[in-house]
């Protein structure tokens, strides 16, 4: 864990970091210098400082050390003023963790003009919420939340910093774990506390094929991306009793400079629910649907069902769907309620991006196809026949 | 223009057996391959050196059979290759793997660095982003398009979003992570393979870079397995066959007994 401290013995307030911070994140207060929210640990001021009074400490932590770090965080990913549903199952489990190990559950929100997200978020048992809100944070940028957010965990230690490991996730952690030089680990589908009271992360290696359990015995906080629905979003009544979180608002000094990459334009190519990694259940098209004007089939299926749309790479490949609907090694790895795999074969690298699915219906002709080796309910038949049928029976069910 | 492409040899997936004894991943006669999304950063900087000119260096941290990923890539086109391979550096996590690799990657200066999405051994797309960050540099990740600017200063790329992709900008140098869809990677020709033979891969050792000790290998990764096992196996599933009617009628009776429907 890295952290940077400044020793008041030492300091004289000179104010000689101040001019020389890259980031303008230094401020001398009452003669003393304060390292602002948004440092990034580039090390500037601890070279120059003529009283070596600014360390960066980049160590092991010992068991003392470690007790300073108190709290389970949640990072809230939200886009465009919607809270990622990620996020809220990531706050119903670590509500669980925090029992376990008696300490606070708190929710990190960041973006602009989003306060009125916290109180979606106290719905969950939060009991704090960091609060940061700045122009510069209107959409994601990775050198801009990560200054945020180290920023924030060296300010007030966490213990554990969960994430969604969706793309933003994905990208967002291994910066804050570097620059922080703590341990992080990738697409959990699992957390826990053992007995000595570490965050136990399970995750699967090899596309599924084996699960791997990791400790950060050493380094604060413990952070994880966590797969999306793996974890169920807890029910509560809407006069919930949960006491309201303490709100705090934390300031952010942004130099927009220090965000290296500029957005020129942001392209929509869906407009349906097409979010495969946080559908509940997904349909997948395959090369059996023979034509992509065939594809109307699956997605009317889809839309009765309220699922989102996805495919194997051979359709992806010929141009039937977008690659962001790619279910597989190539493309995304999901893990619905239900999968429904209509002219699918199963080949492995399809397999591996969706065999952890709660349940697979399989449609095939072939019954030889792999995918009937891992589906729940399969379907030996053509589905030109049995999907018009089915969508049939569905609606009468739905209309009764 | 100096790019650099980190490449990662990985057994072939479809090969990969779990002993059923010990639980334990069987790496013994399971072929490697290249991580299929480092073919397509090897790829794309072999476009780019065409296009704008310029020199492809690939870089690997692993065991020496990794040589032959590495001359792979140098039959592809790559101009010079680097096998970072040291009993020091075992154990490596993804912190100390980016360590290791920020340290000589620093040394060569490039305008570019290309990792691939992830690699499918660990599938953790955490290198590139912690390379990123030990090198001091920007990071665009699921990059599916890129140009690079007149003046060869500026990069502007496709980033893959959820609901689409965003178009941005960002000054050289820059480390980016590629989908498979960038590019369709190259098959070596007979003159690149014949042309890799005479090249030479250049071995790193802990000893040659000025590392940190206390940051390489197993003391280096905050991060420790200390159990693996092999997912529980699907349940049995009930395969049937029957008039499309019927088969129709089977999947909403299942529906409804799972309550999804
Ligand atoms: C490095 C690498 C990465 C890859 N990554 C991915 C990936 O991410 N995702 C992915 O999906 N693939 C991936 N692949 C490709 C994969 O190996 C398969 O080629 C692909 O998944 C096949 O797609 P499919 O099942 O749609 O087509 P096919 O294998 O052609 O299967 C079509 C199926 O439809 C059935 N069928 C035909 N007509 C009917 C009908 N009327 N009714 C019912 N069933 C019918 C057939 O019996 C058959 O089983 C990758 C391959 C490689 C080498
Ligand atoms: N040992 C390694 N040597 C060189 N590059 C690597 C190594 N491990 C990972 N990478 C790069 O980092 C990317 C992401 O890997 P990973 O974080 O392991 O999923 C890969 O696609 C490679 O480009």
């Amino acid at each position: 864990m890295a952290e940077i401290i400044v020793d008041k013995n030492k300091c004289n307030g000179c104010g000689k970091c101040v001019k020389l911070c890259p980031f303008g994140q230094i401020t001398i207060v009452d003669k003393l210098a304060r390292i602002d929210l948004g440092c990034t640990m580039c090390g500037v001021c601890q070279e120059l400082c003529p009283t070596g009074a600014i360390l960066i400490k980049r160590e092991r932590l010992n068991a003392e050390d470690i007790s300073n770090y108190q709290g389970v965080w949640v990072f809230i990913e939200q886009h465009q003023g919607k809270v990622k549903p990620v996020s809220l199952e990531l706050l119903s489990k670590a509500k669980e963790l925090t029992k376990k190990l008696s300490q606070e559950l708190v929710a990190v929100l960041v973006g602009d003009e989003i306060s009125y997200l916290t109180k979606d978020l106290s719905l969950y048992g939060v009991h704090k919420i960091y609060l940061i809100e700045n122009k510069n944070l209107e959409r994601y940028t990775t050198d801009a939340y990560a200054q945020i957010l180290v920023g924030l965990i060296s300010q007030y230690r966490p213990n554990i910093l969960l994430m969604g490991a969706t793309n933003t996730g994905r990208d967002l952690a291994p910066r804050v774990a570097a620059r922080l030089r703590v341990g992080l680990t990738a697409d959990c589908t699992d957390l826990d506390i053992t007995k000595e009271g570490y965050l136990l992360q399970t995750r699967p290696a090899f596309g599924g094929n084996i699960m791997a359990q990791i400790l950060c015995k050493y380094t604060r906080p413990q952070m994880a991306t966590v797969r999306p629905n793996v974890f169920k979003k807890s029910q509560f009544c809407s006069n919930s009793l949960s006491p309201s979180p303490e709100i705090i608002k934390v300031e952010a000094k942004l130099n927009p400079l220090s965000i290296r990459t500029k957005i020129l334009e942001v392209v929509k190519e869906v407009t349906e629910v097409a979010n495969l990694e946080e559908a509940n259940i997904i349909v997948s098209a395959g090369r059996g649907l023979g034509s992509p004007d065939n594809l109307y089939i699956v997605q009317d299926l889809a839309r009765l069902l309220g699922a989102a749309v996805g495919g194997s790479r051979a359709i992806v490949d010929a141009g039937w769907l977008p690659h962001h609907q790619q279910v597989g090694q190539s493309g995304k790895t999901v893990a619905p309620e239900l999968y429904i795999a209509c002219g699918i074969s199963g080949a492995i690298q399809h397999l591996v991006g969706m065999q952890t699915s709660k349940r697979i219906v399989a449609i095939n002709k072939d019954l030889d196809a792999p995918i009937f080796k891992i589906a729940t309910l399969g379907i030996v038949g053509d589905l030109f026949k049995v999907i018009p049928l089915l969508i049939e029976d569905l609606k009468k069910v739905k209309n009764k | 223009m100096k790019i650099v492409a980190c490449i990662k040899q990985v057994p072939e997936i479809s090969e990969v057996m779990i002993d059923p004894k010990t639980h334990t991943l069987k790496r013994e006669g399971v072929p490697s391959i290249i991580n299929p999304f480092d073919e397509n950063a090897v790829e794309e900087g072999l476009r780019i050196k065409e296009e704008y000119s310029g020199e492809l260096i690939v870089i690997t941290m692993g065991p020496s059979q990794a040589e032959e990923a590495l001359k792979r890539c140098l039959a592809m086109g790559a101009d010079e290759a680097i096998l970072i391979s040291d009993q020091a550096f075992a154990g490596s996590d993804t912190l100390a793997t980016a360590y290791t690799l920020s340290l000589v990657i620093k040394q060569l200066k490039p305008d570019l660095i290309i990792c691939g999405k992830q690699a499918i051994d660990g599938d953790t797309a955490q290198v590139g982003p912690e390379l990123a960050e030990q090198l001091g540099i920007p990071q665009i990740t699921y990059v599916r398009k890129v140009e690079i600017s007149e003046d060869k200063k500026n990069i502007i790329l496709h980033k893959e979003t959820d609901d689409g992709y965003e178009i941005i900008q960002c000054r050289l140098p820059v480390l980016i992570t590629v989908l498979k869809i960038l590019n369709e990677p190259r098959y070596p020709s007979i003159r690149g393979i014949l042309a890799a033979k005479k090249k030479e891969i250049k071995v790193v050792k802990a000893d040659d870079l000025k590392a940190k000790l206390s940051f390489l290998g197993a003391d280096g990764s905050p991060t420790q397995v200390v159990n693996i096992f092999t997912p529980q196996p699907h349940q049995k599933g009930r395969l049937i066959k029957l008039e499309p009617k019927d088969a129709a009628k089977e999947i909403v009776n299942f529906l409804q007994r799972e309550k999804i429907f």
